[in-house]
């Protein structure tokens, strides 16, 4: 499972990095969110330094989906889900490298919004242990739920306007929970942030859980 | 269920697969044996694509008989269980376009278990080894496209072969390395099952002609007038025969 994980992992990274549609696209399209969240509250720079936070993770989460969408377009194309099926590749391996290559992503796509926020919103990072925590964890469950929804999707006619329906609606507890625990690392609250990373990782690990059981019928179904 | 024999690779009897509501095989009857090479052709909606797709386990047989390399095809286990033994060649190329054509064939053989060597002779048997193999997919024209699908194909070595209009977009010498590769596969110990309405070729490739219609066999023929029995290499050049041997060594089911 995990050998076929790596495979497929390495071959998505693979087809990122030469088709350069997350540097060129998704982490521009991220950047503009928040120079667009600039613009609306500039009059008021305190605003954007006090909601940072859920600023960042929506639009992290904005980002998913595009980098969620990508990764299923690429099976969707001509033949590649059937080739796949045939591979006999182990679906959940399947589930585990996709999921992992857009984490992957998301990862370096919150390093990029992080130097953003820094730059556009004044903001002082702090408490990184906390927010290195929330990143990692809000991030596989973020990738886990987007790949469970995204090869769900990835059958339909209407996947690129039925996948945000279906997909956001179920990442909210990672937007609140992210949110909160990021507000807690930079002081911007007194709630205890750690208790938000055990709910962002028991979500991680519902999902990570079902993906790996699941994938392989919903694969067959889409 | 009678038994089926060791070397009957595909059984199918009365066997039905839906596509949707449709039933695109009704009641199809066909057996195949170890090392033949069956053509398969039909008008177009006979059902021929149906089934090389029912035999590679991707679509459901509801009622009847289907047993393909001794799995029930009756039985989800055994449809996942066949995929993996099997090679099918669609009307899609299975291809990643960003990927170049060496990457796409050595992550599809990779992922069947074969080793990049394996992929590399793949390659090189389908002329794929040269500047061609870190050009990127979707700069490559049809022909080449399928070419490289071939490849990946060849890169499985699978016990049966599943081909789809396997001529379709190649030019003169691309049909001919094909009509060369279903030899030496069979000679290499494959089934080979070709859907095609090249019956031109039939000769050069077939030991039987199997006409289809309505989803199920009309006209099953086991030495047509037509179809030149046996395979691979004896009516070949012995220029042909030469490279017919030296792509069955690639081609060797394990």
């Amino acid at each position: 499972m995990f050998r076929d994980a790596a495979l497929v992992a390495r071959k998505d990274l693979r087809i990122e990095w030469r088709s350069r549609v997350t540097t060129n696209q998704v982490a521009p399209f991220a950047v503009l969110v928040l120079i667009l969240f600039a613009f609306a509250l500039d009059p008021d720079r305190g605003v954007l330094q006090r909601a940072t936070a859920g600023l960042f993770w929506v639009a992290i989460l904005f980002s998913a989906l595009l980098a969620v969408q990508r990764a299923f377009a690429l099976e969707a194309a001509d033949g590649n889900r059937d080739a796949l099926r045939l591979s006999g590749l182990n679906p959940a391996g399947i589930f585990l490298g996709k999921a992992g290559a857009v984490a992957l992503e998301l990862g370096a796509l919150e390093i990029v919004l992080g130097i953003g926020v820094v730059i556009l919103y004044s903001t002082t990072l702090s408490g990184w242990l906390l927010l290195i925590t929330t990143c990692v964890v809000a991030t596989i469950g973020l990738a886990a739920a987007g790949s469970l929804y995204g090869v769900l999707a990835a059958g339909l006619r209407v996947r690129e306007t039925l996948l945000p329906l279906l997909l956001l609606p179920v990442v909210a507890p990672v937007l609140l929970g992210a949110t909160r625990a990021f507000e807690a690392a930079l002081g911007q609250s007194t709630s205890d942030g750690w208790s938000w990373v055990e709910l962002l990782t028991t979500f991680a690990v519902i999902y990570v859980a079902f993906g790996v059981l699941a994938f392989g019928s919903l694969l067959e179904e889409a | 269920m009678e038994p089926v024999a060791k070397d009957q690779i595909v059984r199918l009897r009365a066997a039905v697969s839906l596509l949707g509501r449709f039933p695109a095989l009704a009641g199809i009857d066909l057996e195949v044996g170890r090392g033949e090479v069956v053509l398969v052709q039909g008008p177009n909606g006979a059902g021929k694509t149906t089934l090389l797709r029912t035999c590679a386990g991707l679509v459901p047989v509801v009622s009847g008989e289907a047993t393909v390399l001794g799995c029930d095809l009756t039985q989800a286990a055994d449809r996942t269980a066949v995929r993996r033994r099997v090679g099918l060649l669609g009307h899609a190329t299975g291809l990643y376009e960003d990927l170049t054509v060496a990457d796409n064939v050595r992550f599809w053989a990779r992922a069947c278990g074969a080793t990049q060597a394996e992929a590399d002779a793949a390659l090189a048997v389908l002329g794929l080894d040269g500047r061609l193999a870190n050009v990127v997919v979707a700069k490559l024209s049809a022909g080449q496209r399928r070419r490289t699908s071939i490849a990946a194909l060849v890169a499985r070595r699978s016990e049966l072969w599943l081909l789809d209009e396997p001529h379709a977009g190649l030019d003169q010498a691309g049909r001919d390395a094909v009509d060369r590769l279903i030899g030496s596969a069979a000679a290499a110990g494959a089934t080979v099952i070709v859907a095609s309405h090249e019956l031109d070729r039939a000769g050069a490739i077939a030991h039987r002609l199997v006409t289809i219609a309505g989803g199920t066999v009309v006209t099953p023929s086991p030495s047509p007038p037509d179809v030149v029995a046996p395979p691979p290499s004896g009516n070949r050049s012995d220029r042909r025969q030469k490279a017919a041997e030296a792509d069955s060594e690639a081609l060797r089911v394990p």
